[in-house]
């Protein structure tokens, strides 16, 4: 296993987008470093593989420079877990000395390291989806750009109740902390427009096969998912395998139906709803180009992992823009941050709140095969969802946070 | 009612695939008394084999036999060419076959990417059977009747033939079998070669549900082994029927006992272990 992974631009691009720059620039000195905490071994490496692939496209497309900084990303392998996560952590910021850092990947390493930015006052932009980051124990150096893991589905929740008209409603997800996030903001927003979430299914994270909560399903409306990684690909299949697709619609969180997920999936995916607050099928011009950049790079669908890269870049653009020679004062670039507004990013405009967390648009999304492949295709859009949707801030945070039994599900049978 | 029927039927469909995974630990571990940590592995590369040669447009059951094929040279070369030097060391091969799975699992990383792969059922085995309103996938009754007839495959060569003459001889006393002239050097390496094949073949079987994906390995090692401490190391009948028993505690469980999802399988083990530590087909060995 590689021990350190470094990646500095200049070997990535070639030499001559450095030789053309002009001699001012060369001449301001060191580079402004970015520090990517990603994963790229074990069984997480899936998503930390994109979240490099997403930050790449992005550099590449601005030659390696930023607000007329040169870049140098730092590329550190956490293996997926808090340990490494930390370690790695230490290093970028200690050894190497980043400017700010992307990532990490996974919400139990994110939490590993929020209080070690905060006391080395080192800016970080994570896509991990942990509630608390930006709410109850908001950190001035965190920033998301993605969404926390109730964020889509409050939406989702109010889709399925209002447009879709489903009155009862099952849910499954893995038995952690991201599938207990996700499961109660559908529930919160589904009960309080009139529905009903009669089960809730938490098969561990590591399932071989999902058919024993399956067959437990019964009679509802419609079944949430919020499955994570590989799990989502099994699931579906053994969904449709055992004839429920069929009876009984599918709705998916974000990471169930993730755009880079499709290639995996076959028709069992065919009619699945999703809310996600980035789609590969969004039409704006940086999504566009975006898109295209992964395609003839990688070959790849770009799905939440690496947009969230690439709009985590965007962020730190205008922040360096913005601060020009004071970039490089790590205290300010925390607050540019969370100041950041950004009106073309591939998921659509993007502010954040006081908390640092994004707000921004989500989709619902309608799985559909086209020319033969899969595709998300979007058919609603919310524009700017906050992490509190349409609950009142001070109220929301006064309630725990959400949890298997938060808010408790009244409605079980 | 439907619900206990589906999960009856899927606990027996489980239960062939985990045969399919542990009958090949089982003979290795009875003959060569490795606990041969790479077997999950075995069980990965195998399904990557099978879903590549799929890819390419590959007969189904072609793609399983050809992949148990490159898994079973694979297998020989470990043991010819590691495995041997250590023989009668335990730590040392536990240590080797740990060691190889985790070369494996990069490598798979590095080939086949994160991304899971989950080939399509094939054609003329889709469909689900319809019977008291419940659907069940026919693909996975098939299964159970592969495992059937590896099982009555395995069980004929092991008890009619020389060479399971040889082998039981081998896993019943190695230095006697050798007195009598029967190159258990060689023996090993076969079985191990056999074990490896067994375990890719399962895994292109269970690749249209299970689907493909980094970390694989680790999650069907343990099932593996706990189906073979349940039924006893070295005994392919006890393998079978820790099989089938793993595949109802493992849906009866999870559905009446969810909050115990964790430990429904290991209780059993722990069980056996206190109270008939060879397992419930095993034999004591001196």
């Amino acid at each position: 296993m590689t021990i350190e992974r470094r990646t500095v631009l200049k070997g990535m691009l070639g030499t001559t987008a450095l030789i053309a720059a002009p001699a001012v620039l060369r001449a301001q000195g060191a580079p402004f470093k970015i520090g990517l905490l990603t994963v790229k071994t074990g069984p997480l490496a899936q998503g930390g593989i994109q979240m490099e692939q997403g930050i790449a496209a992005f550099l590449k497309e601005k030659n390696g420079t930023l607000g007329g900084r040169k870049i140098e990303l730092i590329v550190a392998d956490t293996g997926g877990n808090p340990a490494g996560a930390k370690t790695k952590a230490q290093e970028v910021v200690e050894r190497d000395n980043v400017n700010v850092i992307l990532g990490p990947l996974a919400a139990f390493e994110l939490l590993a390291i929020t209080d070690y930015v905060r006391e080395k006052q080192t800016p970080l932009i994570s896509l991990a989806a942990a509630e608390d980051v930006t709410q109850r124990k908001a950190n001035p150096f965190v920033i998301r750009p993605s969404a926390t893991s109730a964020q889509t589905c409050h939406v989702m929740g109010d889709y399925a109740a209002k447009d879709m008209k489903y009155k009862r409603a099952a849910t499954i997800s893995e038995d952690f902390a991201f599938g207990y996030e996700q499961m109660a903001g559908f529930q919160r927003a589904f009960e309080d427009n009139g529905g009903k979430v009669v089960k809730k299914l938490w098969p561990p994270l590591v399932t071989p096969d999902y058919t024993p909560y399956i067959a437990q399903i019964g009679n509802v409306d419609c079944v949430f998912n919020g499955f994570a990684g590989s799990n989502p690909v099994k699931f579906m299949r053994a969904y449709a395998d055992l004839g429920v697709k069929s009876k009984v619609p599918l709705l998916a969180g974000w990471t169930a139906m993730d755009d880079a997920l499709l290639r995996s999936l076959g028709d069992e995916a065919v009619g699945v709803l999703s809310a996600a607050w980035y789609s590969a099928d969004f039409e704006s011009p940086s999504n566009k180009r975006f898109v295209a950049a992964m395609q003839k790079d990688y070959n790849v669908l770009p799905g939440g992992y690496s947009a969230g890269m690439y709009v985590a870049g965007q962020c730190v653009e205008a922040a360096i823009a913005k601060l020009g020679s004071k970039a490089d004062d790590r205290k300010a670039l925390a607050d540019e941050l969370h100041n950041v507004s950004l009106i073309d990013t591939p998921r659509g405009p993007v502010k954040f709140d006081k908390y640092g967390n994004v707000i921004g648009d989500v989709f619902i999304r309608k799985c559909e095969r086209k020319d033969g492949k899969l595709v998300n295709t979007v058919i609603k859009r919310y524009p700017n969802v906050s992490q509190f949707w349409t609950y009142d801030e001070t109220a929301f945070l006064a309630a725990p946070v959400y949890a298997r039994d938060v808010p408790p599900a009244k409605n079980l049978e | 009612m439907n619900l206990w029927l589906t999960l009856a039927v899927n606990s027996i469909a489980l239960g062939g695939l985990l045969f399919l995974l542990s009958a090949g630990f089982s003979l290795i571990f009875g003959l060569m008394r490795i606990p041969n940590l790479m077997h999950g592995s075995f069980f990965m590369l195998g399904a990557y084999f099978g879903v590549t040669f799929l890819d390419r447009g590959m007969n189904f059951w072609l793609a399983a036999i050809a992949s148990g094929f490159a898994m079973a040279l694979i297998g020989a070369m470990v043991e010819r060419f590691f495995l041997k030097r250590l023989s009668g060391q335990e730590l040392p091969q536990v240590l080797l076959t740990l060691g190889f799975s985790f070369i494996i699992a990069d490598l798979c990383l590095l080939i086949w990417t994160g991304d899971p792969w989950q080939p399509t059922t094939p054609a003329h085995l889709r469909g689900a059977v319809q019977a008291a309103g419940m659907f069940f996938p026919i693909y996975r009754l098939v299964i159970v009747g592969v495992a059937v007839v590896i099982a009555i495959a395995l069980w004929l060569m092991v008890d009619w033939t020389r060479l399971g003459a040889m082998i039981r001889a081998g896993v019943d006393d190695a230095p006697i079998a050798r007195m009598v002239g029967i190159k258990v050097s060689q023996l090993f390496t076969l079985i191990f070669a056999l074990g490896a094949a067994l375990a890719a073949f399962g895994g292109v079987m269970g690749a249209p549900y299970l689907s493909v994906y980094p970390g694989l390995d680790a999650e069907m090692l343990p099932l593996a082994l706990i189906v073979v401490i349940l039924g006893g190391t070295g005994s392919l009948l006890g393998a079978l029927v820790g099989s089938f028993l793993i595949g109802f505690l493992y849906n009866f469980g999870q559905a009446l006992f969810p909050d115990l999802a964790y430990v429904i399988l290991f209780l059993p083990m722990v069980l056996v272990l206190v109270l008939r530590p060879q397992g419930l087909f095993g034999k004591v060995v001196p």
